[in-house]
């Protein structure tokens, strides 16, 4: 039994892989050590101010030079450079073998894409936005989440799936839903979520040599802004570990648990509680949404004792709900209050810009809910 | 099918008489129909001879290269186009001073489809299409300032501010989908429903060039010819969907032949009469039973996809300003009408101004309107049907739950 596991593709798959150099993905040495060379406009210590457009650019760009099974596939990615951008140049750069532009047919080039995974390629699928891949999501969770497991392990699926989620502004209900909770909720999937920039190319480097299907729900609000990139993530052996979470400011009276375009907004609203209140909230960036970091946030909680959830998800069977039932599972002890959550409201997204603003988390929101539970 | 073999050698006698028998494809000359002896009255009948260049037909007689007019339709048909074109260069305004958000699509160019199609069918027959559903909904109903006013996100909106420029609807007219090709199964329910209640109308189904190889496509025409819906399924080939040509996302670019086992039309797309002629041929046809249509209107957009694409980046300039000042619909109508002695000069001259008033007064009240109020009896409200919606639904915060 044992000799036909080791004989099995996948177990010869994950054995090659390992003899090359292309899968330090959990080995976060390799990142922290080179910090030797700095590239472009230098400021102090090697950091740079990158959009995270760029950073997943850069990414991509580094992964399709690393690995030839990787090219990326989506509408619009290769001769219009994506539709936000994001694939800019890398048609020019790695040619149309390797960037191709596909029809309007997500369930179709979906498909195609797990295809193409199951028999050795490691494709990056991009979706105009998640909205889209609704149309296809049949594909991203029974032909490439589940495959590994029904097969017993036979045949591992290599899958990149990424675009934009969740908000994105007078795009109305058809195009602003965040699946966050959807993709979480699927045994066989990882889903990462960044932030910033580094997140950006941290993740999606990670996302793109992880063995799995990952899906990496970036945020078009997002795209556009800047940065700053320390020297190590500038480098092209920079990666993530997915499924750890970054406490991106630390403090000892309230743990703000938050991921994506949310995480400016806590961190913002951190600053305004400290100024008005003068309270320390510990705000913490998932940056994984399946695995999640649960000790990180259980860490937190101990030394702070409350806890928010900040996100933009529906709030019925959420990523908040998930995150405070865990809460309760394994930090019911440390809490001193009921934990709290601020979410998108149960609305489909509406046009109108005064009604939209009431369907998402804003920073006054934020700020308010966590004075009522530290009762400020 | 009672057309397949015979009636396609014997049809095509007056296009023989017409032109010699090299093959030809459809023109998108807007300018090229025929008529005289028009007589003094507004509302007295007389027939349009259509260019032979209008229709390709698959597996399907053409439809008659004439069509009865009259010279009052004509000048509502020029003054729809004049009208949606004024509308849709306000909207392009509005976007650019920032008062529209989000996505905008316009249909600039692309007329005499929807205009072509609504004088074919009546108000009892449907229509869905997709996002770029400014003018349809005007054609179906919808007046300018409502439709302005839900671009700039107004309570008195088409759609109450709720669903912006992709998403309007009005009486038989189903939106105004943004997902692109969803739109076609729906539009075959549609059908489903008008042949269940026995009604003797038609649904007529609109989707790009780009999403006429989503999959739903297919599994929506196997459905129709299975069941023999009346539906006019029609692909508007503007050449391009986003900026990826027709060639670079088709294997097969002649849209109209994509049905397989449906018959298919191609039609001049640019020639508001030639639609008329041939959505009116295709619903006697849907409505006698035969089941559906697979049409194609070739067409062209002038703008981009959207408003933040430049549209030039995948085709010429020198493409855009070629169709645009020779192929125009409105200029083409106008040319015939004049040619015609239809109207004269100053007639015309006199509906573009009305027109041109009518549009921008629209505006203007649409800029006037209210926003909706930010309560949250406004947000929630039409989630669930008036009566039968849940106690409540969950704001942001457990603060913020609103109890209806």
């Amino acid at each position: 039994m044992v000799s036909s596991r080791l004989f099995r593709p996948a177990a010869r798959l994950a054995s090659s892989r390992l003899a090359t150099p292309l899968r330090p993905a959990f080995a976060q040495s390799a990142c922290a050590q080179s910090a030797l060379r700095a590239r472009g406009y230098a400021s102090e210590g090697g950091v740079k101010e990158v959009t995270v457009r760029d950073a997943l650019n850069e990414a991509l760009a580094e992964e399709l030079e690393l690995n030839q099974k990787t090219f990326i596939l989506g509408e619009e990615v290769a001769q219009y450079n994506g539709a936000y951008k994001v694939t800019r140049g890398l048609l020019d750069r790695f040619g149309p073998k390797r960037v191709i532009d596909t029809p309007i047919t997500e369930a179709g080039f979906t498909g195609l894409a797990v295809g193409a995974a199951l028999a050795g390629l490691h494709p990056i699928c991009e979706f105009m936005t998640f909205n889209f891949a609704m149309q296809s999501i049949d594909q991203i969770i029974n032909s490439a989440a589940k495959t590994h497991y029904m097969s017993g392990g036979i045949q591992p699926c290599n899958i990149t799936f990424r675009g934009p989620n969740g908000f994105a502004a007078g795009v109305a209900a058809q195009h602003s839903q965040d699946y966050s909770a959807w993709y979480g909720s699927i045994p066989g999937l990882k889903v990462v979520s960044p932030w910033s920039s580094e997140d950006a190319k941290g993740l999606l480097k990670a996302a793109i040599r992880d063995p799995n299907p990952v899906v990496v729900l970036e945020n078009e609000l997002m795209y556009g802004q800047a940065f700053p990139m320390s020297e190590a993530a500038q480098k092209n052996d920079f990666v993530l570990p997915i499924g750890k979470a970054k406490i991106e400011r630390p403090g000892k009276d309230l743990t703000i648990v938050s991921l994506s375009r949310c995480v400016g907004q806590s961190l913002t609203a951190a600053a305004e509680l400290k100024q008005k209140y003068g309270v320390d909230s510990e705000v913490i960036n998932l940056r994984s949404v399946k695995p999640l970091d649960v000790e990180t946030i259980i860490a937190s909680l101990k030394k702070t004792g409350r806890l928010m959830v900040v996100e933009s998800g529906y709030p019925m069977f959420g990523v908040s709900s998930e995150i405070m039932a865990l809460a309760m599972e394994y930090g019911f002890d440390y809490l001193t209050a009921p934990a709290v959550r601020v979410t998108g409201a149960e609305v489909p997204t509406p046009y109108a810009v005064g009604l939209e603003n009431m369907a998402f988390p804003q920073e006054d929101t934020i700020v308010s809910q966590a004075a009522k539970l530290l009762r400020v | 099918m009672l057309f397949r073999t015979a009636a396609r050698q014997a049809a095509p006698l007056r296009r023989q008489a017409f032109s010699p028998l090299t093959r030809r494809s459809v023109t998108t000359d807007a300018a090229s129909a025929h008529a005289e002896n028009i007589p003094q009255e507004d509302d007295k009948p007389f027939t349009v001879r259509l260019s032979d260049e209008s229709f390709e037909t698959y597996e399907i007689d053409p439809p008659p290269y004439t069509l009865e007019t009259t010279k009052k339709e004509l000048k509502t048909m020029y003054n729809d186009m004049v009208s949606m074109r004024r509308m849709e260069m306000a909207a392009d305004r509005l976007y650019k001073e920032k008062k529209i958000r989000g996505f905008c699509h316009l249909s600039t160019g692309q007329e005499a489809v929807a205009v072509g199609i609504e004088h074919a069918i009546t108000r009892m027959d449907k229509v869905i299409t997709a996002y770029r559903c400014h003018g349809f909904a005007l054609m179906r109903g919808g007046t300018i300032r409502s439709i302005i006013g839900e671009l700039l996100g107004r309570r008195e909106g088409i759609a109450y501010g709720k669903g912006g420029s992709m998403h309007m609807f009005a009486e038989n007219f189903y939106g105004g989908n943004g997902i692109v090709g969803a739109q076609v199964p729906v539009g075959a329910g549609l059908a489903f429903a008008q042949q269940y209640n026995e009604q003797p109308n038609t649904s007529i189904v609109l989707y790009g060039d780009g999403a006429s190889n989503q999959g739903q496509v297919f599994e929506a025409f196997n459905m129709a010819k299975l069941w023999k819906l009346p539906v006019l399924f029609g692909c508007e080939n503007n050449k391009y969907g986003m900026g990826t040509s027709a060639a670079r996302s088709s294997a097969l670019t002649e849209y109209y032949k994509r049905g397989q086992y449906i018959p298919g039309i191609k039609v001049n797309g640019m020639d508001v009469l030639a639609t008329k002629a041939a959505v009116q041929y295709g619903k006697d046809y849907a409505i006698s039973g035969n089941g559906p249509l697979v049409f194609e209107y070739v067409t062209y957009r002038y703008g981009g996809h959207s408003m933040s694409d430049p549209g030039t980046t995948y085709r010429s300039r020198e493409e855009i300003q070629r169709m645009r000042s020779t192929n125009d619909p409105i200029a083409g109508l106008k040319q015939k009408m004049l040619e015609w002695g239809v109207t004269s000069e100053e007639e015309l001259k006199s509906i573009d101004k009305a027109a041109r008033a009518h549009v921008d007064a629209e505006v203007a009240e649409a800029e006037k309107m209210a926003a909706p109020d930010n309560t949250d009896r406004n947000l929630f409200e039409d989630i669930y049907v008036r009566g039968s919606e849940p106690k409540w639904m969950r704001g942001r915060t457990v603060d913020e739950t609103f109890y209806y």
